[in-house]
């Protein structure tokens, strides 16, 4: 089990600081979710924790190693995989070819240019494990182009699920899902509880209160609460900058 | 940014990758059936020209490589072409005439020109990896012109027939014209196999969605690199086989407006299907030779062609033809 | 040996002043609009047939830079309607393969209007003849009269880019596209005259260089790819690296050829030495560039790589 340590983490856009010396403990095995609202930084800090933005400052630790410089695709070979909130998938590939190739990723090398790799059995049996636990085994041989949406955010976990991550950052999964669905997905995420770390980005409170072990708020890219749900739900900064009104709505 | 290309996603229905194999097929019988073709009606120019069809099938199939499935857009593609030329006019004069060995040479300094040409440009995107392909292609042109011993700007005659494990190629037989079939043939299998292996998925993957492919930890630029030596690799065997069939060398097989013509040979029959450049390369050349038979301004109308084609059917000759009813559309 | 070297480097900034006319067009087309033009040397070429064409029909060089502006104009509107037009929105292949194509046409569209045997512009009476510079150095007037136009020129483009209100919507243009569209200004109108603006510039290289070459259907092409290197070396989308690259580019080009050789002596004997440094030569502003890039992708002044 991994955990994953963040220090002092900054980043601006211009004169827009979007991640505000940001310190987190993410212990290993945990969920930890990140609440706060539109704008406050969440995407951001996920593509820093990922390594597809540089930080300007401030360090990344995964499981005791540091990865503050490491590239994206270093990291995920480490074990820390993320999902997007906007869809990014390979529209042109079925939803199988999308999953094989992030266990393609992690399985043999890549440099083989002769055999044929759509009847790899090692890929596909993998991709379709992935794809079952994501429930999305039904539609794998469609292409990824013609899903739904909500098809498009279990593939997204699928993928993540298939590059066999220790820590798992999952951006805004259930965004635009709803109902039986949202349920489903949730019931899954808690499946993974124990066997993965996940760092949780969610607007669903309910969602949020019924997965996360921890949970830190982040607000104009400072974090300013951090710790059991039911501590941040009553701490009354958190209420004033941000459960008070969202929280309205959402009961 | 990333390339919107408009070809169909390479490498999905099995069904159409079986269908690409057989148009191929096709192709490779009708190739296979010229030169008797060409015996019956006493004309041994058809072989000569054919020949030059099939090195330029070679040199488009080996850019929708990279074009197609890679969503690079080479402009310097014309300098394989020219290394291997150039590979024959130096070995040649050193005296060695045998187009393996001509082949090997040409692929050697290819490669090493694609690795470096290739590790730099590809740190850019877009507009920038254009201009800088063109840019590494004119300094090669550059280069060859300035190469006095070979003639340079003027070119350099090759006096000696090339042989093949000592049989000889070049004569009117057509023994060179089934050499490069059965090289396009061979090559058409290579990459064929490649692009449908790991390595041509996650080449494929990267012209999708590059982001995507680091976040499940592929770092494009091996592959990209990889897949552009190969590229350049393949081109220059087309080259070699310019030389011998015009048994001439010249750095006019380098200039950019080869370049150009190689990416509308790539466009013109299909960007990303392997086979389609095949038939854009013999239908790009017939062009040239049908307008130029027309007209002594025939280059013209081709520019025109290529502006029209591109306003009015932007997936190339494929479109052309689904458009105007001749083919039937493929879903 | 000093005076050779002012003189060629007097060459050197001569070039690159014409470099820098039309790489400015070039790179904010590519930056702003992120269109990939190859036609542009077309443009140059256009430029000093029509000042060739006008000059001899009035009998005065002036004449013909006077007629050969609104001309110019007219040229970048047409083709800016016809065809690039249509293109901002396409992939940058069908970029290439339709300017390919005008390329093309147009060098053929050349030869058939006014021939295959190049053209000549006679230099106007008052820039003939040289002035002495320093001790026996003499330098041509019209040489130096194309330096300070380009100068002029690149200073009011300065001028233009910074204190005016396009100048503002084009910085902001290059650098980030829906801040613009974002401030309810006609992306169309825009584009239009930024082309267009990019056309007359070459035009005007072309017109300024034709009393001292040839004009000829071939004159565009190399430019355009020295062009290439100097916006890819610049940046693209930035006025000021146009301006330091086609200077770079073209001193190097320039002292490379005569200088190359020279330095080479130190370490080669001599018919090595002139024997490699006639190789290099043409070959290193290339060079130049590929150790440019190898540093900053992105050129020197780039925002976006
Ligand atoms: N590449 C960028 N360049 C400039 N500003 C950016 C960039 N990416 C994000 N921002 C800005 O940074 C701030 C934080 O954006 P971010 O996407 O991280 O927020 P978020 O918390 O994920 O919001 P949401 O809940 O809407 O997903 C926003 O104001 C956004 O406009
Ligand atoms: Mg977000």
């Amino acid at each position: 089990m991994t955990g994953l340590t963040v220090r002092n983490l900054n980043k601006s856009f211009g004169a827009l600081k979007v991640t505000d010396d940001v310190s987190l403990e993410v212990a290993p095995g945990e969920l930890h979710a990140i609440i706060g609202p539109n704008g406050a930084g969440k995407t951001t800090l996920i593509s820093q924790l990922s390594g597809q933005l540089a930080s300007d400052s401030g360090t990344v630790n995964l499981g005791g190693r540091d990865i503050t410089r490491m590239p994206m695709p270093g990291r995920v070979r480490l074990g820390l995989a993320r999902s997007f909130q906007i869809t990014s998938v390979l529209p042109g590939f079925t939803a199988l070819e999308n999953v094989a190739l992030a266990v393609q990723a992690r399985k043999g090398s890549s440099f083989r240019f002769f055999a044929p790799v759509a009847t790899e059995a090692a890929l596909n049996d993998a991709a379709m494990r992935a794809l079952a636990e994501a429930g999305l085994d039904d539609r794998a041989h469609v292409l990824a182009r013609s899903l739904s949406h909500g098809e498009h955010r279990r593939l997204e976990l699928a993928i993540a699920l298939a590059t066999d991550p220790k820590v798992l950052l999952l951006d805004e999964p259930l965004a635009g899902v709803g109902g039986e669905d949202a349920d489903a997905f949730v019931d899954r995420l808690r499946r993974f509880k124990g066997r993965l770390t996940m760092v949780l980005i969610e607007h669903d409170m309910d969602a949020v209160f019924k997965l996360a072990d921890r949970v830190s708020v982040l607000v104009y890219g400072q974090i300013i609460a951090s710790g059991a749900p039911e501590d941040v739900r009553n701490d009354p900064a958190v209420r004033a900058a941000y459960l008070g009104d969202e929280h309205g709505e959402a009961a | 940014m990333t390339e919107t290309l408009t070809a169909p996603a390479a490498g999905r229905a099995p069904r159409r990758i079986a269908g690409r194999v057989k148009a191929a097929a096709c192709l490779f019988v009708l190739f296979a059936l010229m030169p008797p073709l060409a015996a019956a009606l006493d004309d041994p120019f058809w072989i000569l020209i054919g020949t030059r069809f099939l090195a330029y099938a070679i040199a488009a199939m080996a850019l929708d490589l990279i074009l197609g499935y890679g969503a690079m857009v080479s402009f310097g593609h014309a300098a394989y072409l020219g290394f291997g030329t150039y590979a024959v006019a130096i070995l040649s004069s050193y005296g060695i005439h045998d187009l393996s060995l001509q082949i090997l040479a040409g692929i050697a300094v290819s490669a090493l020109f694609a690795l470096v040409t290739g590790a730099i440009s590809l740190r850019t995107r877009g507009v920038y990896f254009i201009m800088i392909t063109l840019a590494f292609g004119q300094m090669a042109f550059f280069f060859f012109i300035s190469l006095s011993a070979y003639g340079g700007d003027d070119g350099y005659g090759l006096t000696q027939r090339s042989s093949l494990f000592g049989f000889d190629l070049t004569g009117r037989d057509g023994a060179l014209y089934y050499v490069t079939l059965a090289l396009l043939i061979g090559l058409f299998a290579l990459c064929h196999r490649i692009v449908n292996s790991r390595f041509g998925r996650v080449l494929t993957g990267i012209r999708e969605n590059p982001v995507r492919m680091e976040a499940v930890g592929f770092a494009p630029f091996r592959y990209q690199l990889t897949a552009f030596i190969i590229s350049g690799c393949i081109t220059s065997i087309a080259g070699v086989i310019l030389a011998n069939q015009a048994q001439f060398v010249s750095p006019a097989f380098m200039s950019w407006h080869r370049s150009g013509e190689l990416i509308v040979m790539v466009v013109l029959g299909g960007v990303g299907t392997l086979a389609g450049p095949i038939a854009g390369a013999v239908a790009a050349l017939t062009l040239e030779e049908g307008l130029g038979a027309l007209s002594e301004h025939w280059k013209l109308f081709f520019g025109l062609f290529l502006v029209l084609m591109v306003l009015f059917s932007p997936r190339g000759l494929t479109g052309l033809l689904e458009k105007t009813g001749l083919m039937r559309g493929k879903s | 040996m000093m005076n050779l070297f002012i003189l060629q480097l007097l060459n050197g900034v001569q070039l690159g002043v014409l470099l820098f006319l039309i790489a400015a067009g070039l790179t904010l087309v590519f930056g702003i609009m992120d269109v990939i033009n190859l036609a542009h040397g077309v443009l140059y070429m256009v430029g000093a047939y029509l000042i060739a064409t006008f000059a001899a029909v009035t009998g005065s060089f002036w004449w013909g830079l006077l007629l050969m502006l609104p001309a110019a104009v007219a040229v970048g509107l047409v083709i800016e309607f016809l065809v690039m037009r249509r293109l901002y929105a396409r992939s940058h292949l069908d970029q290439v393969l339709a300017t390919f194509g005008l390329v093309i046409m147009a060098n053929e569209a050349v030869k058939m209007i006014w021939g295959t045997s190049p053209l000549s512009v006679p230099m106007p009476d008052i820039l003939s003849g040289s002035v002495p510079l320093m001790g026996p150095l003499q330098y041509p007037v019209y040489r130096i009269a194309v330096i300070v136009a380009g100068l002029a020129v690149a200073l009011g483009l300065f001028v233009m880019v910074n204190y005016t209100r396009v100048g503002m919507l084009l910085r902001a243009g290059a650098t980030n596209r829906s801040t613009v569209s974002a401030l309810g200004v006609d992306i169309n109108r825009l584009f239009a005259i930024v082309f267009t603006l990019g056309a007359v510039l070459a035009c005007l290289a072309g017109a300024l260089v034709a009393p001292v070459l040839s004009v000829d259907t071939g004159m565009g092409e190399s430019v355009l790819i020295l062009t290439f290197v100097v916006v890819v070396i610049g940046g693209i989308g930035s006025i000021k690296g146009a301006f330091l690259g086609a200077l770079l580019v073209a001193v190097v080009d320039t002292l490379g050829g005569v200088f190359g050789p020279i330095l080479l002596r130190e370490v080669l004997d001599p018919s090595a030495a002139s024997q490699v440094g006639r190789m290099l030569a043409p070959m290193l502003v290339y060079i130049l560039m590929a150790v440019i890039l190898f540093a900053k992708p992105a050129g020197l002044f780039g925002s976006r790589a």
